[in-house]
């Protein structure tokens, strides 16, 4: 057992191939090739990937499944502690997580734990296996604000126990970054569209174009529409711009924008009405997922792209598969590279970022090297395109029309307990809009319990009528 | 989906539309607006808010076929109906939150430029019912391009009318009544503006001359509407503010109205291109029902 060293190959579409299109990179095992490679796991006793998967999936049992040939049984064992495995198996920055920490790891490579996941959760999908058998019906309504994946797993597991869920969405579309910031070529449309099928056939009921805040809010739900608990998953939409001179310009946008025109939009199809500018030679300001997929989506349609990154190399934020798919596609990295001022023509245009050299200082608090700018080392990227892909921060809305709910100075909710409950009786946050912008996998989780504290919040409350009636 | 009670020609190539949108009507505000799609490939248009009736749950907008997408809107009938609606978006008007001594009796003068005679309209009501003085300048091309006039001479003390080509009222700009009313000795406590980008440009100038507050209704770029996209971004007062959740209403002497008006060509080429296409297809195909 575990004798290969390398992983099994995994087919993809040739950096050729893939730059003028929007297909999935990615093509995924088959049944055979996922056998293989799970042979490659040793059933650690003590797993360090368990330890190291922020919702402890039990790695080397669904491996072992696999081994076997039993993907059903697979399946359940993840379906236990997941329940987006077909986006998670596709998005998680695995080589900080699970296969940072696979022993295979220390002599060769890391067992290819996601690669497997997504091919358990694919093949779930495609032979339309049902997981989960709905409880009895409970007689409480709750309300989720925000289809992100917090949002849907809250809503999934709370369907599941018998609860009465809908899911309020401000866009069209439910999936919130699924949806419109990662793009197709990482994460196929049709998944999120099955996962939000999958919680339709167990009853929740989705209402699209409500801003709560806006058209409803939190306390008209819960006084007025019956909810008896609420969660909040609005996550962390507000883009970041930098504060230098001509970031206005035409030609500048937001990674957000870009995104969100090309995926939830769909601009990039000829037979959709929504606009997109695609400049001839783009820069991307950031370094993270977002940075990548905004680089690679503009290189698919056409443009030359720099990444303009402030530190190095070594510090980038983003998955290193994406990192690497981004360098095979012909994105050109400027490291340790910091604007400073975006030019433009006479009318109005973008045409010059000028940016200044950085090195890296003493570590922060984080114990992250601080990058500072290196004196007179200014020079000038001509452009015609420039997106800022700087992160992301919770959007103030629903804090700032919900009677009793504390924030955090940086805008995110207050949460009391590692279960999301808020300063206010019946109201739960998690996922991004709690965290800040971080991760799919720890927005699942949050979801998760949240749902579980939902349940035992409206339980209690539920005995404590029931009590309360029949002392009468 | 969001079905259309009502349709109404205001003007050549001008609608409006009242549409069952109960949420919506429910939480409106004076001032503030909706996205709305009207098929599932449509773009996102983000239109004023011009009459809601919180009872029958219906929300009006007044809709001018511009480009490829207000077009498609424009041939909606009567029982079709919008994929989305969703709002009230933005800020309501500053004036809402104003205690009722600060409204009675307190004069108003509000200048619209075409389209912007809709949006004015829920103003006018809320205004009216609590005893301020309303003057309002409505201005357009021509006199077939007026809308409103019945409705909103209904809820004023005085209307003045422009046209650019003198076809109706005064001949020349609704700047020129503006100056001429002021002119005159006419005081005003508070000038509200709403319509194209450089007409809000050249009052936000006059009335800075005199020092009266005014406001503007900002219709830049918009996505999301909900603080997503940063495609709405404005400069006012120095600061990058979003359209969509900070106003659409600023105050227009902090207004970079130059920026504004550059970024809403961003797309001019694009969306050319898209008219073309559009147009072409609605000769072959079932999205362009004939007007
Ligand atoms: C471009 C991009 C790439 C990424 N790549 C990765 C990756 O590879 N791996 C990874 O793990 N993570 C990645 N992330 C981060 C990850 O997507 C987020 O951490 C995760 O989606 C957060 O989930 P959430 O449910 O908290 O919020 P979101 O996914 O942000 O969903 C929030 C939803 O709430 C809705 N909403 C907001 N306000 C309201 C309101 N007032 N009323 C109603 N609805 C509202 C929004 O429209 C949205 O649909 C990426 C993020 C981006 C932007
Ligand atoms: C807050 C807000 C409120 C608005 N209220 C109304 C309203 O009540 N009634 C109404 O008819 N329109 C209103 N608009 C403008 C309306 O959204 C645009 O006219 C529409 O998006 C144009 O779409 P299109 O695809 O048909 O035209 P496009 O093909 O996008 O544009 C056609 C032409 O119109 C110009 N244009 C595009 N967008 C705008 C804009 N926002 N303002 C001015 N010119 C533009 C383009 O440069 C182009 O020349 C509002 C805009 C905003 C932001
Ligand atoms: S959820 Fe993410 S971290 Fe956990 S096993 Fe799957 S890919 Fe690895
Ligand atoms: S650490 Fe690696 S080898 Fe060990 S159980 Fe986990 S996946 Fe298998
Ligand atoms: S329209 Fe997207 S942030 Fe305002």
């Amino acid at each position: 057992m575990g004798t290969l060293k390398s992983r099994v190959a995994i087919a993809e579409q040739s950096p050729k191939e893939r730059r003028s299109n929007f297909n999935e990179v990615c093509l995924g095992y088959n049944i055979d090739e996922a056998r293989l490679e799970a042979t490659r796991c040793l059933e650690c006793k003590k797993p360090k990937c368990v330890e190291a998967c922020p919702v402890s999936i039990n790695i080397p049992l669904f491996i072992k499944h696999i081994k076997s040939g039993d993907i059903a049984e697979a399946a359940k064992v993840i379906d236990l502690d997941s329940s987006l495995p077909a986006v998670c198996g596709r998005v998680c920055p695995q080589e900080i997580q699970c296969e940072g920490s696979c022993v295979m790891g220390k002599k060769g490579e890391p067992v290819s734990i996601g690669k497997l996941e997504r091919f358990v959760a694919d093949w779930t999908i495609k032979n339309h296996l049902e997981l989960t058998t709905k409880s009895s019906k409970r007689n409480s309504r709750v309300a989720v604000i925000g289809s992100g994946p917090a949002g849907l797993s809250c809503a999934s597991d709370l369907a599941k126990m018998g609860y009465e869920v809908t899911v309020f969405e401000a866009l069209h579309m439910p999936g919130g970054v699924l949806v419109y910031g990662i793009p197709e070529f990482r994460l196929p449309k049709s998944i999120v569209e099955e996962q939000i099928n999958q919680l339709k056939r167990i009853g929740v009921r989705f209402e699209l174009d409500v801003i709560v805040g806006k058209t409803i809010t939190v306390d008209s739900l819960m006084e007025e529409e019956g909810y008896g608990a609420v969660f909040i998953s609005t996550g962390a939409g507000l883009p970041r711009f930098m504060g230098i001179p001509g970031e206005n310009l035409n030609g500048v946008v937001s990674a957000n924008e870009f995104l969100t025109r090309i995926n939830l939009m769909k601009a990039y199809q000829g037979d959709y009405d929504t606009p997109v500018y695609i400049g001839k030679n783009v820069v991307v300001v950031g370094g993270g997922n977002v940075a990548m997929d905004a680089a690679r989506s503009a290189i698919r349609l056409g443009s030359n792209v720099k990444i303009v990154y402030r530190r190095s190399e070594k510090e980038l934020p983003a998955r290193a598969e994406e990192v690497h798919h981004a360098i095979e596609e012909g994105v050109e990295f400027c490291f340790l590279t910091n604007p400073v001022e975006i030019l433009s023509d006479e009318k109005g245009w973008v045409n010059e970022l000028r940016c200044v050299k950085m090195r890296l200082g003493e570590p922060d608090s984080n114990g992250r090297r601080v990058p500072e700018p290196i004196p007179n080392s200014a020079f000038s990227i001509s452009c015609d395109m420039v997106i800022m892909a700087l992160g992301t921060s919770p959007n103030p809305l629903i804090i700032n029309t919900t009677k009793g709910l504390k924030s955090e100075r940086w805008g995110g909710i207050h949460v009391v307990n590692e279960f999301g409950k808020t300063t206010r009786p019946g109201v739960f946050a998690g996922g991004d809009a709690v965290t800040g912008a971080a991760t799919v996998i720890l927005a699942m989780q949050a979801g998760r319990k949240a749902a579980a504290a939902i349940d035992e919040f409206l339980r209690e409350r539920d005995s404590k009528h029931f009590n309360f009636s029949s002392a009468n | 989906m969001f079905k259309i009670l009502r349709k109404r020609e205001l003007a050549p190539d001008i609608y409006l539309f009242e549409v069952e949108a109960p949420r919506v009507a429910k939480t409106a505000n004076p001032g503030q607006f909706v996205i709305v799609r009207a098929y599932d490939k449509g773009e996102r248009i983000p239109l004023t808010i011009a009459d809601y009736d919180k009872r029958t749950g219906s929300v009006t907008i007044v809709i001018q076929a511009l480009g490829a997408s207000t077009r498609v809107i424009c041939s909606f009938e009567e029982g079709d109906s919008f994929v989305d609606f969703a709002g009230p978006l933005g800020q309501p008007s500053d004036f809402i939150h104003f205690d009722p001594d600060k409204i009675n009796g307190k004069r108003f003068l509000f200048v619209a430029g075409g389209v912007g005679a809709a949006p004015i309209y829920p103003q006018l009501k809320y205004l009216k019912e609590r005893g301020a003085v309303l003057d309002v300048i409505i201005g357009a091309r021509s006199k077939e391009l007026l809308i409103l006039l019945d409705e909103i001479r209904e809820k004023v003390d005085n209307l003045y009318v422009a046209t650019n080509d003198g076809s109706f009222g005064y001949k020349g700009f609704v700047t020129c009544v503006l100056e001429e009313l002021i002119s005159k000795g006419n005081q005003y406590d508070q000038v509200i503006a709403i319509g194209p980008m450089v007409m809000m440009k050249s009052v936000a100038e006059s009335t800075k001359k005199y020092s009266i507050p005014t406001i503007v209704s900002l219709n830049t770029l918009m996505i999301d509407g909900t603080g997503m996209c940063g495609a709405c971004r404005v400069t006012v007062n120095g600061k990058i503010r979003f359209t969509c959740v900070d106003g659409p209403e600023f105050n227009a002497h902090e207004v970079d109205f130059d920026e504004a008006m550059l970024r809403l060509n961003m797309y001019r080429s694009e969306e050319q291109k898209r008219l073309v296409d559009i147009e072409r297809k609605h000769h072959k195909c079932k999205i362009g029902r004939t007007m």
